[in-house]
């Protein structure tokens, strides 16, 4: 198994990195091309941007925030958010995103993701799911469908998705810990990568997580105090979980 | 110095470009034979499926250039599907003829997760270097390692890595800038 992975994740509205509790309340952290640079040299293994207000007017917007990220980060990174096409995937993956994130646009077709993963493959298709307790909700956690969270998880990998990003919606920054018994039936039942997200508070609850996933998402925990990543990783490491040794 | 970073449709080669910019050299991103031939270095990357690339490097003369340029000792580097691109053949896709720039070939992963996302110690070099890939090569040229599987192959002027040294932080910049 590859070395566990930490992934500050900035959730863009209006070409600015944004957090709320359980997907609301929405307050700036900052902005989205200086934070990636940051946590690129800070140490971060990853980043994920998603796209939270994605409307086809932020569709420009989002393009050109992707260009810049990637002239200033040197790790790979994965962008979510109002991807519904090929076109869509094409356009981030060549404005220079590693990976894409797909979400409500899978669920209403699944085609999309076994579509996206023949043009760029497994390795480059992300399916996002954002998990309230046991089902699926899509549109930024607004609707709830009545698709089971670990039979999305199941097709969706059939299907093509190399990495399945879980969020608990519940957890989602209250920073009390990740959905730890969901995560580890998530990736029980399947045998592509998962990414646990929504809940880190503490290096703890962080290396909880990576002992059940392959990777961790965070956002409030690291966006409070941008300049704490590398003694988060080392707290992280402390409390048992397999970290890259970061070289500056 | 001359960079040639070959364009086949589905490549990343922003992010090569990126790296290199980071070092402060520049890349020129084609398909060109005539710049494919006189580079200095020619970087062919990886992002999609290997028979799309394969049809890609055919249809623009890209593949028979690249051939020429490595017989004649010109410095050459694939980074993951660009790796997997220049061994004798495939598995994926239902089997791909490659570009035979090295021995060996390429099949699908068997750990226990496929496809390998993350970092990974590289052995006998002892830097971590970021992966992603579902197909791994088997080659009798291999020169480095990782878990076990193979991380890089050299034949030759060819160096292929399967990893992303234009991904892989400080790491992977040192890494670019001994191949410069």
């Amino acid at each position: 198994m590859p070395l566990a992975r930490l992934i500050p994740c900035l959730d863009v509205a209006h070409g600015r990195v944004v957090k709320g509790v359980s997907f609301v309340g929405l307050r700036d952290v900052g902005d989205p091309v200086e934070l990636a640079r940051h946590y690129s040299e800070g140490g971060a293994d990853e980043l994920v941007l998603l796209d939270i207000a994605a409307t086809p007017e932020e569709t420009a917007t989002l393009t050109e925030v992707v260009e810049r990220v990637a002239d200033v980060v040197t790790i790979p990174f994965t962008v979510g958010g109002g991807i519904r096409s090929v076109a869509d995937a094409t356009r981030v993956i060549e404005a220079g995103a590693d990976r894409v994130s797909l979400n409500s646009a899978a669920l209403a077709d699944p085609g999309l993701v076994t579509r996206v993963a023949e043009r760029f493959g497994s390795q480059a298709v992300v399916v996002a799911i954002d998990a309230g307790d046991e089902v699926v909700h899509t549109h930024g956690g607004r609707v709830a469908t009545s698709v089971g969270v670990v039979a999305w998880a199941k097709e969706a990998a059939v299907r093509g998705a190399g990495e399945i990003l879980l969020t608990s919606i519940r957890q989602d920054g209250r920073r009390s810990g990740y959905d730890l018994e969901l995560t580890r039936r998530v990736r029980e039942a399947i045998d592509v990568p998962v990414i646990a997200s929504g809940g880190a508070g503490s290096a703890r609850h962080v290396a909880d997580a990576l002992a059940v996933a392959d990777a961790a998402l965070v956002a409030s925990i690291v966006h409070e105090d941008p300049g704490g990543l590398g003694a988060l990783r080392e707290a992280v490491v402390a409390c048992g979980a397999r970290l890259r040794e970061v070289v500056r | 110095m001359s960079v040639v970073v070959v364009d086949y449709g589905a490549g990343n080669t922003r992010s090569v470009l990126a790296a290199l910019a980071h070092l402060g050299a520049g890349g020129v991103v084609t398909s060109d034979t005539h710049a494919i031939g006189s580079a200095d270095l020619v970087i062919l990357p990886g992002v999609g499926s290997a028979r799309s690339a394969m049809v890609h490097l055919r249809e623009t003369g890209a593949s028979g250039a690249l051939v020429d340029r490595v017989r004649e000792g010109g410095a050459t580097l694939g980074i993951c599907l660009g790796l997997q691109l220049a061994l004798a053949r495939s598995a994926e896709d239902g089997g791909v003829e490659g570009l035979g720039l090295a021995p060996g070939e390429v099949v699908r992963l068997t750990s226990e997760r496929v496809p390998r996302l993350g970092w990974c110690v590289v052995e006998p070099w002892d830097d971590t270097y970021y992966f992603a890939h579902s197909y791994v090569a088997r080659s009798d040229a291999a020169v480095a390692w990782a878990e076990g599987e193979v991380a890089a192959v050299r034949a030759g002027s060819f160096l292929g890595v399967q990893f992303h040294p234009e991904k892989s932080g400080p790491a992977g910049l040192a890494f670019l800038e001994r191949c410069l």
